[in-house]
């Protein structure tokens, strides 16, 4: 881990993450997130389904995209894969605007060659596959990717709860630290996988992710995207 | 216990669906339990209590084109722990033709205490093939904490991944009865409709718990979580009542 790949996992990185609780906002208003040991049981959750999916599909997308000659095939499958793991069209939306939106500020950041090698999505690529394609033209390793992506699946609703919730800053820190090793799991198991063929990467899901993405999708008026 | 049961579904040429080959094995007994409008119906009948830490069960479908097959088990399947802790397994692999059809309704998989279970299933549907596919997973008998239970799903349409869901619970998941997975429901379920000649759906809100889904291929997906089986059972016959007597 680098001063670059410290650059693209910052949440300052503009790529517009902050704007996504990823579920978080929904939890809440269902009552079921009202505080610190709530949101370590959510946090644990995510990790462990769309941490897992995100990481392997990240750490996999880097490998094809800085090793291959000719990736643009094999990354149009792993995006069709996370379209497979995402039954939610509210997180698929969610997703692929991310995913765009990060690829934007990373082709600005890293000019990178490599990235011509893939064609241009129409609706953006699925945010783990803009990681990777991103990790890629920053030099980053498939493990910084994994890493990053896991990373990403912590911070972004760790940081939604402080807001939505008042919560005690610190205290969502120890949280993250407490969390750490988890997290360093999460992405040292999807560098193991990311040379599996993509049909089978991680497929982990949870239900209410798809539920609350679903009933936020309808609300209207909300303090995050998703 | 290892067994290995294979059924095969074909058009019989007069408008109808014959089984060209049923091969039970204990405890995958099946059984041909109704032939109506064109479709065969058949219950899988389970000859003993499990599946039982150490089995590995494999069940293989095959509907043929213009066949239409409804598969359905009597009673909820009960995973159990082995007395070493043993895995047990289940796998189903299952092809569906150009214009078959084959509605999967078995009764829910209860996750016993302590048990150690992972049901995989395959799905490969031709083009032009549809498909009824309800899951239904209850943690726990009354009153217990269930062990280690893994259901992971691949559908294919046309060669494409079309779902792939792996949903893990128990001691070994981290997080998993949490506000992200199934806060703290005892029953989640779903019910994926592949029905390549209708028009997409419309996402929809069936209740706080649960929601029908389009897929970004030609299907739709409904998944909730509830209290009870039953309240999960509406949920996933809600939205189709066509089909809650088939």
């Amino acid at each position: 881990m680098d001063t670059t790949a410290l650059l693209l996992a910052d949440g300052r990185f503009p790529s517009g993450g902050h704007a996504h609780s990823a579920g978080l906002e929904a939890a809440v208003a269902a009552g079921q997130v009202n505080g610190l040991p709530e949101l370590e049981t959510f946090l644990r959750g995510r990790l462990a389904t769309a941490g897992r999916v995100a990481a392997a599909f990240a750490a996999a997308t880097r490998r094809v995209a800085a090793d291959e000659p000719e990736p643009a095939a094999t990354v149009t499958l792993l995006d069709e894969e996370l379209d497979a793991r995402t039954a939610s069209p509210a997180l698929r939306r969610a997703s692929r605007r991310q995913g765009r939106a990060l690829l934007r500020a990373g082709r600005a950041t890293w000019p990178a060659p490599l990235l011509n090698r893939v064609p241009a999505h129409p609706d953006g690529y699925h945010h783990p596959v803009a990681l990777g394609l991103t990790a890629a033209a920053a030099g980053l390793s498939p493990a910084d990717a994994a890493l990053i992506g896991a990373y990403g699946v912590l911070t972004g609703p760790a940081s939604a709860a402080v807001r939505l919730l008042g919560l005690d800053p610190y205290g969502t820190q120890a949280l993250l630290a407490r969390l750490a090793g988890a997290c360093d799991a999460v992405a040292r198991a999807a560098v193991a996988d990311a040379a599996l063929p993509p049909a089978d990467l991680p497929a982990h899901t949870a239900p209410l992710a798809d539920i609350h993405a679903e009933n936020h999708a309808t609300w209207e008026v909300r303090l995050f995207a998703s | 216990m290892r067994a290995h049961a294979r059924l095969s579904a074909e058009a019989d040429g007069r408008g109808g669906t014959r089984l060209s080959r049923l091969r039970a094995e204990s405890p995958l007994l099946l059984r041909q339990t109704g032939a109506t409008g064109g479709t065969v119906t058949v219950h899988l009948v389970g000859g003993a209590a499990g599946p039982l830490g150490g089995d590995d069960l494999r069940l293989d479908v095959a509907v043929g084109p213009g066949a239409a097959l409804c598969l359905r088990t009597v009673a909820a399947s009960i995973a159990l722990p082995g007395r070493r802790g043993e895995r047990s397994q289940y796998t189903v692999s299952v092809t569906v033709a150009a214009g078959g059809v084959l509605h999967w309704l078995p009764e829910p998989t209860v996750a016993a205490a302590a048990c150690h279970h992972a049901a995989l299933a395959t799905v490969d549907l031709e083009q032009g093939a549809s498909l009824v596919w309800r899951d239904e997973l209850i943690c726990g008998r009354h009153g217990e904490q269930p062990g280690d239970l893994t259901v992971s799903t691949r559908v294919r349409y046309a060669g494409r991944a079309l779902l792939h869901q792996t949903l893990e619970i128990g001691p070994g998941a981290d997080g998993w009865s949490g506000p992200g997975v199934l806060g703290g429901a005892r029953a989640t379920g779903s019910l994926l409709r592949v029905a390549p000649h209708e028009p997409p759906v419309a996402p929809r809100l069936l209740g706080p718990t649960a929601v029908w889904m389009p897929l970004a291929g030609p299907a739709a997906l409904i998944t909730a979580t509830a209290d009870t089986s039953q309240r999960l059972r509406d949920y996933l016959d809600a939205a189709l009542p066509a089909l809650a007597d088939t």
